[in-house]
């Protein structure tokens, strides 16, 4: 007689565990199916210097970190102190990707809030961001020594996240 | 006066010589017709719940713009599906494709529906069989039949 009641109960709590691990899970973190391969290559004029172009091949041999932000990305603005904690501890190069965006306004927003980049290529028509799958800015992949894309950040870095994930990964993927 | 009417109604019915003539929604009908069918099967990642064919988002007009050029090159299908799932990964995809990971996505509902119907079988032989020993015994009828004739006394 009992197990009748307890039968029940035990698909209850299933179906508990079931919404609590659901509801939990963000539905805008789409894994990546990037991570683990190369960085898609291109060749993109830079945003402070348009005479001169970056290519990720620049940096092969190199751990580096590449962001993509925009000047009217609301979410960035909350990054942005993150990251230029993370550029004053001189861990790695840190290469922005302009996307979609006007010369004029991002070279404002770095004026005013300071420049955190080393550089940034400016992909004007989100073409490079099509390429690296960006759906939500701010993104930030991290690169290792051979150009394979070795981890991927939606939104914005917290300072959690940077020391807690982004920094022991750099510094493992440095020892390679 | 009566000018002054001829004007007025110059005016009031002149409204479409100022109107532009209807953008062209593309300039290759075929190409748009092929773009059509393909994103309404693709997700918009901006707004999860719309196709790509239907999403207004920036990312989903480039996105467009990019499936628009694919399709020009002579792309297939398959091909074009492989462009978006490479960046974006199957969910992009409204129809997953069958693999190991969504083996549970796709046979899961079956498997409800299997054990759903193993539980209704259970439930009705289980009720049949309490039916059939529900009739009263020998004894327990002629105590009935005493009890019957005893209340007619």
């Amino acid at each position: 007689m009992k197990a009748k009641f307890l039968v029940p109960l035990a698909l209850f709590v299933v179906l508990v565990l079931f919404l609590a691990v659901g509801l939990r899970l963000d539905p805008r973190e789409v894994p990546s199916p990037l991570v683990n391969k190369p960085a898609p290559a291109f060749k993109l004029a830079q945003l402070e210097q348009p005479e001169l172009q970056f290519s990720p091949e620049d940096l092969k041999g190199k751990v580096w970190v590449f962001n993509v932000w925009a000047s009217w990305c609301v979410a960035c603005r909350q990054e942005h102190p993150v990251l230029m904690d993370f550029a004053r501890a001189q861990i790695a190069p840190l290469i922005g990707l302009d996307y979609k965006d006007q010369r004029k306004d991002a070279l404002g927003v770095l004026k005013r809030s300071g420049n955190p980049y080393d550089l940034t290529a400016f992909d004007a028509d989100g073409r490079v961001g099509i390429d690296y799958g960006v759906y939500g800015v701010p993104e930030s992949y991290v690169i290792d020594k051979a150009g394979v894309i070795r981890y991927k950040h939606i939104g914005p870095i917290t300072s959690e996240a940077l020391q807690k994930t982004i920094i022991p990964l750099i510094n493992e993927l440095k020892k390679s | 006066m009566k000018i002054l009417y001829v004007w007025i109604l110059v005016f009031l019915t002149s409204g479409g010589v100022w109107a532009k003539e209807a953008m062209p929604l593309a300039d290759d009908p075929a190409v748009e017709q092929r773009l059509i069918v393909i994103s309404e099967e693709l997700r918009c990642l901006v707004c999860q719940n719309e196709s790509l064919a239907g999403s207004r988002s920036d990312l989903a007009m480039d996105l467009r713009r990019e499936l628009r050029g694919l399709i020009k090159q002579g792309k297939t299908d398959e091909q074009i599906k492989e462009f978006m799932v490479s960046r974006y990964g199957d969910f992009v995809l409204y129809r997953p494709p069958v693999k190991p990971s969504t083996w549970l996505l796709w046979a899961g509902p079956f498997g409800l529906m299997v054990v759903g119907i193993a539980s209704l079988f259970v439930y009705l032989r289980r009720r049949n069989t309490d039916i059939g020993t529900g009739g009263l015994t020998d004894d327990e009828r002629k105590r009935a039949d005493a009890l019957l004739q005893e209340g007619e006394k």
